[in-house]
């Protein structure tokens, strides 16, 4: 088991002829994700890699009963992928780029409530289930192992250092969620722990985190309800009040979003809280003992 | 990107938000004729750091004839960090009461969310919460000044008032859609005269929207090395130690400074290389680095959608060009990782694949250059 994914999901591409859909569908492809088509405007017809692809969403669709899909287009244009893949029945979608307007992600998830349909991000590094033997995302591969730690985390690099130190350490992952550094995303902490919550194959969870907003106090609320070890590590120690730190979500601003707020909600709430990312590892080891 | 105070207050008046009469000033002559035009006014710096007041950059000018002098004192000054190059005079307002409104992004709700309190005049922070009145906009529906009108009854404004404040909410959440606001705030929103004015305005757009805003002037806030990154379209944010950063990922970036300050050392710089940027900009930013005149460098790097070829390449020609003069410690782990340590191996530079060892190494190599 796994959570939003599983083996043999048909997966869309949207934007697939382009350098980072390319890529990536093969890289997705590679880990044994069901890649059934993609899109890309006036290159339908064609092939990518033998995967076909198809002018519009609706065609894509229609021809491969695809209900999943991940978009790789440029921020201003996510919203018209988004709803494209949403008005033709996609369900579970995973949004790659970044610079997407804040208006837009308000309107995309709104419309993907009403629909009841998942939004993971945008900027996302996206979803990967090592044991179901697939993914919708850019992460590198090699890192991941079958296992029974769920990871959530907001940025994607920092989620590769700490499942890589997972593997490394012999523990494998249920599920890796990349929630999305910016300040509207589909997913909450908390929806994603509810998820983890119910899924069988996860025994624990790592969750990392960062400053800005209140999502890791959110999820503080929550790990009473969770009944599984939580592990958490969150980044921006040393980062200056008022400064936006790459992710569009993450900055301290007059005094809230802090660090230490959030650290002490995890902590207070059970969580072990863990300060530098080589002490994941370890933790977790411990906590499912 | 934050608006100038008389950016905000003209997109206000265009959508029909009463304001103060105001003009921009340029000169200490432009001082005198805003005086002539609107009586006596409030002389406003116009830069982008809170209490400006405080700071000596909100000044009176009682008659045409002292508006040059008193221009004068703020025009050019340091405020802050920030050469005051533009006022504001604005006319002075009989302030009867002080309310406080904005329309911001509710993060967790993913909603719009409308703010007010009968306590304004302070940072709302500073406001206690029971003095708050908080209301979420369901997006399909936006607001319509009955919207407004509820929360000016729960402050208890008088029936006239209300119904100016509905009409303004109904206004100020326009903007915050059609300019792709991240904050329009205004406080204090004055009552002059039995009527609302606007005093003071804030209005933050969305850096990301700024695509459909081509016709606002840009302003940067950022020092000179900031702006220069930013113009290779990454996010960099200068800081105040010695060891200069450059790693793939706002979360690593931020990992990494936390990683050096965890080892003792303190880091120059936030420098996200970002999601796949290619050869070329990833080595102007680290030429920038170079420029900063940092002990040592650290380039810590996880690939994903970012490959350590390319990362090795950029390392390479930067090196080979301008020349890298202090200490380099890299860390490559991930997409493409074997050929990006075979090329700096060729070029003997040797990568760390743990980012602890990278790190301690980096902390130490700086202490020695001290």
């Amino acid at each position: 088991m796994a959570i939003y994914l599983h083996r043999g999901q048909k997966i869309l591409v949207q934007g697939i002829t382009g350098r980072q859909g390319a890529f990536h569908a093969q890289q997705m492809r590679a880990f044994g994700a069901n890649v059934v088509g993609g899109t890309s405007p006036g290159k339908g017809g064609t092939v990518v890699d033998g995967v076909p692809v198809f002018n519009t969403v609706r065609e894509a669709v229609e021809a491969t009963g695809a209900t999943a899909s991940i978009v790789f287009v440029p921020g201003p244009y996510t919203k018209d992928a988004a709803f494209e893949a949403l008005e033709n029945g996609i369900r579970l979608l995973v949004l790659i780029p970044e610079h997407v307007p804040v208006a837009d992600s308000i309107d995309i998830v709104t419309r993907a409530q009403d629909l009841g349909a998942d939004v993971v991000g945008p900027n996302t590094f996206g979803v990967i289930s090592p044991g179901e033997g697939t993914k919708m995302g850019i992460m590198p591969n090699h890192i991941y192992r079958p296992g029974d730690v769920g990871v959530v985390a907001r940025s994607g690099t920092l989620s590769y250092e700490i499942a890589y130190q997972l593997t490394n350490a012999g523990l494998g992952q249920s599920t890796v969620v990349g929630m999305g550094g910016d300040p509207v995303v589909g997913g909450t902490f908390v929806s994603v722990l509810q998820r983890f919550r119910e899924d069988a194959a996860t025994r624990a969870v790592v969750l990392v985190g960062e400053i800005g907003g209140s999502a890791e106090e959110e999820a503080a609320d929550y790990l009473s309800t969770l009944g599984k070890p939580v592990v958490a590590y969150l980044a921006g120690r040393a980062a200056p009040v008022g400064k936006r730190m790459g992710h569009a979500g993450a900055i301290i601003e007059r005094g809230r979003g802090t660090l230490e707020s959030k650290e002490r909600a995890l902590s207070q709430a059970g969580a072990r809280v863990v300060t530098v990312p080589w002490d994941v590892a370890p933790a977790v080891a411990e906590v499912l003992r | 990107m934050k608006l100038y105070e008389y950016l905000a207050k003209q997109i206000l008046a265009e959508a029909g938000v009463p304001i103060p009469p105001g003009r921009v000033v340029d000169t200490p002559e432009d001082a005198a004729a805003a005086v002539r035009e609107i009586g006596p006014v409030a002389l406003k710096a116009q830069v982008l750091v809170g209490g400006r007041g405080k700071a000596g950059g909100i000044k009176f000018a009682e008659s045409a004839e002292e508006a040059p002098e008193v221009a004068k004192q703020i025009l050019g000054m340091d405020l802050k960090g920030y050469r005051v190059e533009r006022l504001y005079a604005e006319g002075k307002l009989a302030i009867e009461r002080e309310i406080y409104v904005s329309v911001t992004t509710d993060r967790s709700r993913r909603c719009p969310l409308v703010m007010a309190s009968a306590h304004g005049g302070v940072e709302i922070e500073d406001v206690e919460d029971r003095h708050i009145i908080r209301r979420h906009v369901d997006p399909r529906v936006g607001v319509l000044p009955y919207f407004g009108k509820e929360m000016a009854y729960a402050m208890e404004l008088p029936a006239g008032l209300a119904r100016e404040f509905g009409d303004l909410v109904e206004r100020l959440y326009r903007i915050y859609r059609e300019y792709d606001a991240e904050l329009v705030e205004i406080n204090p929103l004055a009552v002059v005269d039995g009527h609302l004015v606007a005093a003071d305005a804030r209005l933050n757009v969305d850096d990301s929207a700024l695509f459909r805003h081509r016709a606002l002037p840009v302003v940067d806030e950022g020092t000179a090395t900031e702006r220069k990154v930013s113009e290779i379209g990454l996010a960099f944010v200068e800081l105040d130690g010695d060891i200069a950063v450059m790693a793939n990922g706002a979360g690593m970036a931020m990992a990494t400074l936390d990683t050096i300050q965890h080892f003792g050392g303190r880091p120059a710089n936030f420098l996200d290389a970002g999601g796949g940027a290619s050869v070329e900009p990833t080595a102007q930013a680290l030429a920038v680095l170079v420029g900063m005149h940092p002990r040592a460098i650290f380039v810590n790097i996880f690939g994903g959608i970012t490959r350590c070829d390319d990362v090795a390449k950029a390392i390479i020609q930067v090196k080979n060009t301008q020349g890298i003069p202090v200490p380099l410690v890299v860390r490559l782990t991930g997409t493409n990782e074997k050929e990006g340590v075979a090329l700096l191996e060729h070029e003997g530079i040797s990568a760390y694949s743990e980012m602890d060892k990278a790190a301690q190494q980096v902390v130490a190599l700086a202490g020695e250059g001290r």
